[in-house]
């Protein structure tokens, strides 16, 4: 990674994450496409299997690699270009199916690794490095993630360690889709004046909901709580998240309020931030399947092979 | 006039697709095989669900030949968009049944064959309330007079109605009552024909079975412990993994109360290929079948999972090309495709079957291969294998372990390293060319590496050494060596006497093995040798080395195969004589006998020039 590159940034907050919530490494699994983004798997978790596959692909081969193994915990990581353009199709449908992965898209809005394009979610009027102007409107991620009901959304931005970390811990304690659009500058490439993705520009237009509070399962503590302007989200290995309310109270499970509070922020130009929608009544996609509790990659012949008896019968069959 | 052969017949039915023809095809062709008559069929279907035209042929065969018959004896005239054209394919001396409920046009009448009527509309109109399914019970009339008219008993008519409609009396009723209105009008008619007779051949057809070699590959792959497939809809391999949530739950047992397996329908193809990568890494044994323009979206994945070296199986049912091309036609044209698929130096294992039996084994290996080699692994079909129904002994299971490869459990790590072992994902250990692998859930400390798509070295570290890139490939194609030696060896059969010889591969054995008995009665004998997989193995050459001319025989324009020989083998290359055949239809014997003699006859002129 450049020196300061927001990416570092998250990879600290992924690895304080496992670190709080006692994650047992060799149950990650750790996924990601093509770019720079692509690349911080090898950074962290080293006693975790790590698969770096092609551009666009990850929120596939991750999906194929849930179904193999449901116990493992996926991590994916990808980049803007990674997720919204070239593998936008696959990241839809692994949001449709509610894959349970922990999914972190790190987006600076350029193509860092091929030296500065704009990606698709560059802002309408941010201005490239060499002075072209984007004109075709951003896709946004989180509400993208939210109109196909990827079961946890959240926004952050990579220098806010604080809203960060229990975001991440929060999306690793949900089963199912969690999707984390983190605001990443492109140090390089796009940190310049003009830019709505430079570290600058984007400090200066955070628009955080809510303070977060993760309390992961095996801790009994009372949270500090205000009943009444305080939101609590149980996650389904019983940890829990606090949301504060900061300025107006927000309530995350309500789908169209969090679609419209991300169109609010838009128009006021500024990043909406924190755990924008949750969903806990879905199963995963592994459930749905109703896979069996012993992951598939671990049966035996007799577990699948059929018997030459059921053979004979179907070649009885064959003989009408 | 000729006499009435015996159990040797080509029926062509033509009808307007969605009409209701493929149940009456079906229980024409079922009625056959239930007299114990060796028999055939070929669907030559529209790329459509309703109205465009669509050919059927029933052969039955006295000597067993199951290949499209070139020569049609009777046509079923039953759809006036191709009748101008349908009463030109039949042969002189043929028969051509159609629907007298109108008079017929003068421009459907010629010379040399003979006409019989049936008046179907008429019939159904009589039989059938006015309703959707008067239409397709039309059809139902001409199997009831081909049937009267080449001595198909009723009673096994209604056999076959019972088989196939078992559990609904209504529908064998009014199905029975057409066609025996059918059969009942030719009798009062006492119309005759002196082209065929079809006698009941006791036992003739006992043990035998019929199925598509879809279903017989679905199946192949259930029995070979499938558990991840991912797929999408392409004819003519959607059928395939149909077939696989049919069987599914009927045959794999639930493990812990669920499911034992994971059957996805994807976004695309770029999808399914990414998905069963992800779960062929993960340990899962993962598959997916497509045709010719998925397998076209696939090729960024088969590259990941031949560098990365993960195993996982496709199925690819050849259907005509380039781009959608012909897609319910047959075609042997992605063997190249296949064979060097996605960017870079690439080399895939490809198994290739020829027959329904072949097509259930080689599924249930695929995965032992993929797992043994860490490698994607082809299983080539075609349309015509893996649509039509296909006449064959019964699918038999070879009781044999998984073969699971170098997959290193924990407890193995452990005794490693105790030994002072040192896992490394990448490394040949054995000379073979092929590592040892781990894969994820895997708890031991050693167990865990970084798989990529991109350059590395032997212990899966990121590399853009010129050394450590260079290494791998190398190590690739050894491994490839290797999988030459493992892969199904041809089928030969040949007498020393002879120096003639035809190759061919996958559905054009049967039209081969047809070709070369009518090829003999003309005085040219041919030893044979049928290819199972790519790479060549070492059998190849030395049938290429026995010969003096050799015929080979495949489904595409550019002599795929014949490329890949002459590209392994160019000193003895120059002996191949390419027999191309690429209409999109089943080849038939005749088309490879006409063009031996043509090839064989322009060397005589050549060297009688010389």
């Amino acid at each position: 990674m450049c020196r300061g590159c927001g990416h570092d940034a998250i990879s600290a907050s992924v690895m304080r994450a496992y670190f709080e919530n006692s994650i047992d490494p060799r149950k990650v699994v750790k996924l990601s496409g093509i770019g720079c983004s692509s690349k911080t798997p090898a950074y962290f978790l080293s006693q975790s299997f790590g698969f770096n596959a092609v551009h666009g692909r990850m929120s596939a081969v991750a999906t194929g690699a849930n179904l193999a193994n449901h116990s493992l915990m996926p991590i994916g990581v990808s980049g803007d270009g990674d997720t919204s353009a070239i593998g936008l199709g696959n990241f839809c449908h692994m949001m449709r199916r509610n894959v349970n992965i922990t999914y972190i898209i790190e987006n600076n809005g350029v193509y860092g690794l091929t030296k500065g394009q704009f990606s698709a979610t560059a802002d309408v009027g941010s201005v490239m490095k060499g002075g072209k102007v984007n004109d075709i409107p951003a896709i946004d991620l989180a509400e993208l993630a939210i109109t196909l009901d990827a079961t946890y959304v959240a926004r952050s931005f990579s220098g806010d360690r604080k809203q960060l970390a229990p975001l991440v811990q929060g999306a690793l304690a949900h089963k199912g889709s969690a999707i984390l659009d983190v605001i990443s500058p492109c140090v390089t490439f796009n940190n310049h004046e003009g830019s709505t993705k430079s570290l600058k520009y984007a400090k200066a237009h955070l628009d955080p909901i809510h303070d977060i509070d993760f309390i992961p399962p095996y801790e009994n503590i009372e949270a500090d709580y205000d009943e009444g302007t305080d939101h609590e989200v149980k996650l389904h290995d019983g940890s829990r998240i606090i949301l504060h309310k900061l300025s107006k109270s927000y309530d995350p499970t309500n789908k169209a309020q969090a679609i419209s509070a991300i169109h609010g922020a838009i128009a006021e130009g500024k990043f909406l931030t924190g755990l924008i929608y949750y969903n806990p009544n879905r199963k995963d996609f592994a459930e749905e399947l109703n896979l069996c509790d012993t992951p598939l990659s671990e049966l035996t012949q007799d577990d699948l092979q059929p018997s030459v008896e059921q053979l004979d019968e179907i070649n009885a069959n064959f003989m009408k | 006039m000729d006499t009435p052969t015996i159990n040797d017949l080509n029926i062509c039915v033509a009808t307007e697709n969605g009409s209701g023809s493929a149940s009456s095809n079906n229980i024409l062709f079922k009625a056959i095989f239930k007299m114990g008559i060796p028999c055939s069929s070929k669907n030559m279907f529209p790329s459509n669900i309703q109205g465009l035209p669509t050919w059927y042929q029933i052969r039955a065969s006295a000597e067993g030949y199951l290949s499209r018959k070139d020569v049609i004896d009777v046509m079923v005239m039953f759809n006036d968009a191709t009748a101008a054209k349908d009463i030109y394919r039949v042969r002189d001396g043929g028969l051509i049944l159609y629907d007298d409920s109108t008079p017929l046009p003068a421009h459907l009448r010629r010379d040399g064959v003979q006409y019989l009527g049936v008046p179907a509309n008429k019939l159904v109109t009589k039989l059938v309330p006015a309703s959707p399914l008067r239409a397709k019970q039309r059809n139902m009339i001409y199997v009831g007079a081909l049937a009267y008219l080449f001595g198909i008993d009723m009673e096994i008519i209604k056999a076959v109605l019972e088989d196939t409609f078992g559990k609904k009396p209504a529908v064998i009723e009014s199905n029975l009552a057409c066609i025996d209105a059918g059969y009942q009008h030719m009798k009062e008619k006492s119309y005759t024909q002196n082209i065929a007779r079809l006698e009941v051949i006791p036992n003739g057809n006992k043990g035998k079975i019929i199925t598509e070699g879809n279903t017989a590959a679905a199946l192949g792959a259930i029995y070979g412990g499938a558990s991840v497939i991912c797929w999408y809809p392409i004819t003519p391999s959607s059928s395939l993994a149909e077939a696989m949530e049919y069987y599914l739950p009927r045959l794999r047992k639930p493990k812990d109360g669920k499911k034992a397996y994971a059957i996805v329908q994807a976004e695309d193809e770029i999808a399914s290929a990414s998905m069963i990568v992800g779960a062929g890494w993960a340990g899962a044994r993962s598959m997916t079948s497509t045709s010719g323009p998925g397998l076209s979206l696939m090729n960024e994945s088969l590259g990941l999972a031949y560098y990365a070296e993960i195993p996982c199986v496709f199925f690819i049912i050849q259907r005509g090309g380039p781009s959608t091309g012909l897609p319910t036609r047959t075609q042997q044209a992605d063997i190249s495709l296949m064979y060097g698929a996605s960017h870079g130096d690439t080399r895939h294992v490809i198994l290739i079957p020829h027959d329904t039996n072949s097509c259930f084994d080689f599924a249930r290996r695929s995965f032992d291969f993929a797992d043994r080699f860490q490698t994607p692994v082809f299983v080539a079909m075609d349309l015509d294998l893996g649509m039509n129904l296909w006449l064959s002994e019964p699918l038999k299971l070879q009781r044999e372990p998984f073969d699971l490869g170098k997959r290193l459990a924990a407890e193995q790590l452990e005794e490693w390293t105790k030994a002072g072992k040192k896992f490394r994902r990448y490394f040949d250990q054995d000379g073979d060319g092929i590592p040892y692998r781990t894969v994820p859930g895997n708890q031991h400390r050693m167990a865990s590496y970084f798989a990529r798509g991109s350059g590395h070295d032997v212990d899966a570290k990121y590399s853009e050494d010129e050394h450590d890139y260079k290494a791998i490939l190398d190590r690739l194609r050894k491994k490839f060596e290797t999988a030459r030696k493992f892969v199904p060896k041809p089928i030969v059969e040949k007498e020393k006497s002879v120096k003639t010889g035809i190759i061919c591969y996958g559905s054009s054995y049967e039209p081969v093995r047809e070709a070369r008995d009518r090829l003999k009665t003309r005085g040219l004998r041919t030893n044979h040798m049928l290819i199972r997989a790519l790479p060549l193995t070492s059998e190849v050459r030395d049938f290429l080395a026995e010969h003096d001319t050799i015929y080979l025989v495949e489904q595409n324009r550019d002599a795929q195969m014949a490329a890949i020989i002459k590209d392994e083998h160019p000193d003895l290359g120059a002996k191949i004589v390419s027999v191309l055949i690429y209409n999109g239809l089943p080849a038939t014997p005749l088309e490879v006998v006409n063009q031996i003699f043509a090839a064989a006859q322009s060397t005589e002129r050549k060297t009688a020039q010389m």
